[in-house]
């Protein structure tokens, strides 16, 4: 019987030839990664456990992003138990303010999350390296102080799912709108325990970005782990940034899948998911008249350099609506370095946005763009639950960086067409 | 283990781990993020709940992020188990780890007022509501789970592992 991506990579790493959909197995780590919020709580359990070494100093990633560069004295106290815990263990792996960025941009830029590797975080996003043809998946603090102690972890085998996308995207629709599309289709538990393998002519025609964002909010509609085959896109982004050799796995044509479902996007329009759930999803065009107060672009799903040149292009010349807030977040340095280098942080600044050093601090109503009660936010981010961006009776509407950057021109929720013709 | 007794509270579907515990509490101790469980959706729930509480949720309950608080600050409230139609995946995995019993349990949702009693037998798999009498079959939690739980968390099982390894 044919075997998934998703199912020969937990193979592997269980030392086994093969294994089936709902068993139970012990699993070695390549990468155990948590942030400032989770940490804390990892290290605390870890040292519960009469650990007293990381199973390997080249394989933990601290990544101090949430409420970093601390905004209180509580996070500058985690902040600095975590910076202690690394500097004891000797974390190759750790960043400091300043080489820190956003970790689900971050780890796949300093090429430390592979294809065929299975890669474990304090922090539900972790499923984004799907995008690079790993198994990867998030957990809580005191399963992470396992994995950072042993290099091993418990996991259930998924059933998988496949999801097909047919047609050619139209001018500004991106991977954004694909897995709002998506997630607006089968709901938030559409996909609850499974594996999302994502496959067809649109990914294939997808950019690397295009994919981490897809990949990023699997969980979003439940799922354990999201996933891409390797193919010669990512062969290319990997090749100038991989520190390891890796191994790229393929599902067998026989695979089996408890759910496959076919999309035609051909047709497919911008996206937004409107308050308060991520499957709460309409195009556009059925929108209405919905005025804003703050545009957040960037975050661990939209913060990559192409969703940087979406709003760049869009920005360019033209102003931010008045009554509206406009906070770029890019995912790293070296993207915002880029940012400099191609004069986007000049566009954005004349047009009236600012340009945050990387956090998560809005995404999740910590700070750099908390909002108020009665105000409405466009945002990149992934989440739009009640109170996710700050007061309970602020509203979050979920889009791609087009629709967004669109949005903060004409202060009201906008197709990026309006705005730039076509 | 031991039949846990308490009054029921009824939430709907897709309870998300920010509606449990706001990102605002994240470095804040679980016992100041107790203070304002639910603050969101339902204000003054903390002020009601007492020890040994149920939850009977509807599906997804716990979607979204991996914060362990949000189980923890349920347990630290005096949350005696969760009942729901299903949960998010890293909601249940770390209730188990924490020590706070999590039952998937179809049908439950709709059959529960709150305040009506409910009794619920972990290792049976077996929920109760005392009130209008009725009765559910839970799915059974794994050998392993219900050794988690009764240890009171994954912590003793690890800090027994870790004593092999030496």
């Amino acid at each position: 019987m044919g075997k998934t991506i998703t199912e020969k990579i937990l193979a592997w790493h269980a030392g086994r030839d093969e294994v089936r959909p709902g068993e139970l197995l012990g699993a070695r780590v390549d990468l155990a990664l948590a942030n400032d919020i989770t940490a804390p709580l990892a290290i605390e359990a870890f040292r519960a456990m009469g650990a007293e070494r990381v199973f390997d100093p080249s394989r933990v990633a601290l990544v101090p992003d949430h409420f970093a560069p601390a905004r209180d004295i509580p996070a500058a106290e985690n902040c600095a138990l975590i910076r202690d815990f690394a500097r004891q263990q000797g974390l190759e792996h750790y960043y400091e303010v300043g080489r820190v960025g956003i970790e689900h941009v971050l780890l796949p830029e300093e090429g430390l999350v592979l294809p065929g590797e299975l890669i474990v975080g304090a922090d539900s996003h972790t499923c984004t390296y799907g995008a690079l043809g790993a198994f990867s998946t998030g957990m809580g603090s005191t399963d992470l102080a396992m994995a950072m102690a042993l290099g091993e972890v418990w996991l259930r085998v998924p059933e998988s799912m496949r999801l097909r996308y047919e047609g050619e995207l139209k001018p500004w629709i991106g991977g954004k709108d694909l897995i709002l599309h998506t997630i607006g289709s089968i709901g938030v538990d559409g996909a609850r325990y499974r594996a999302m393998e994502f496959c067809g002519p649109a990914i294939d025609a997808l950019s690397m970005e295009g994919r981490f964002t897809m990949a990023n909010m699997a969980v979003e509609a439940g799922a354990k782990n999201g996933i891409f085959a390797v193919d010669a896109k990512t062969r290319a982004w990997l090749e100038k940034r991989a520190r390891r050799d890796y191994r790229a796995f393929e599902s067998d044509p026989d695979a089996v899948y408890e759910e496959e479902i076919t999309f035609d996007v051909g047709a497919l329009e911008p996206q937004v998911a409107f308050p308060h759930l991520p499957s709460n999803v309409r195009p556009i065009s059925q929108a209405g008249e919905v005025k804003i107060d703050q545009v957040v672009i960037g975050s661990c799903t939209n913060g990559w350099l192409e969703d940087m040149e979406t709003a760049a292009g869009i920005l360019e010349g033209r102003e931010v609506h008045p009554h509206v807030r406009t906070i770029i977040f890019p995912g790293t340095p070296r993207i915002k370095l880029e940012m400099i280098r191609r004069g986007w942080m000049e566009t954005f600044i004349r047009a009236g946005a600012v340009v945050s050093t990387p956090t998560c601090g809005p995404c999740l109503g910590g700070h750099m763009g908390v909002i108020a009660a009665g105000e409405r936010a466009v945002s990149t981010t992934n989440r739009n639950f009640v109170g996710r961006m700050g007061h309970k009776e602020g509203e979050v509407y979920l889009a791609g960086p087009a629709v967004a950057a669109a949005s903060a021109v004409t202060g009201r929720l906008t197709d990026p067409r309006e705005v730039m013709g076509g | 283990m031991e039949l846990l007794k308490g009054r029921g509270w009824n939430f709907g579907d897709n309870m998300d781990t920010d509606a449990i515990v706001s990102g605002r509490f994240l470095d804040a101790p679980v016992e100041e993020a107790a203070r304002h469980v639910f603050e969101s959706i339902r204000p003054g729930f903390v002020d009601e709940v007492r020890e040994g509480d149920v939850i009977v949720a509807g599906a997804n309950f716990g979607c979204g992020s991996s914060r362990e608080s949000a189980p923890e600050a349920l347990k630290t409230l005096g949350i005696g188990c969760v009942v729901a139609e299903s949960f998010g995946r890293i909601f249940f995995r770390n209730a188990i780890a924490i020590g706070l019993p999590a039952m998937v349990c179809a049908g439950v949702s709709e059959r529960f007022n709150d305040g009506d009693t409910a009794r619920v037998d972990v290792e049976k798999a077996t929920v109760e509501n005392l009130a209008s009498g009725s009765s559910f079959a839970a799915e059974p939690l794994s050998g392993e789970m219900l050794l988690i739980l009764e240890s009171g968390g994954i912590m003793e099982v690890l800090k027994s592992m870790m004593g092999e390894e030496r």
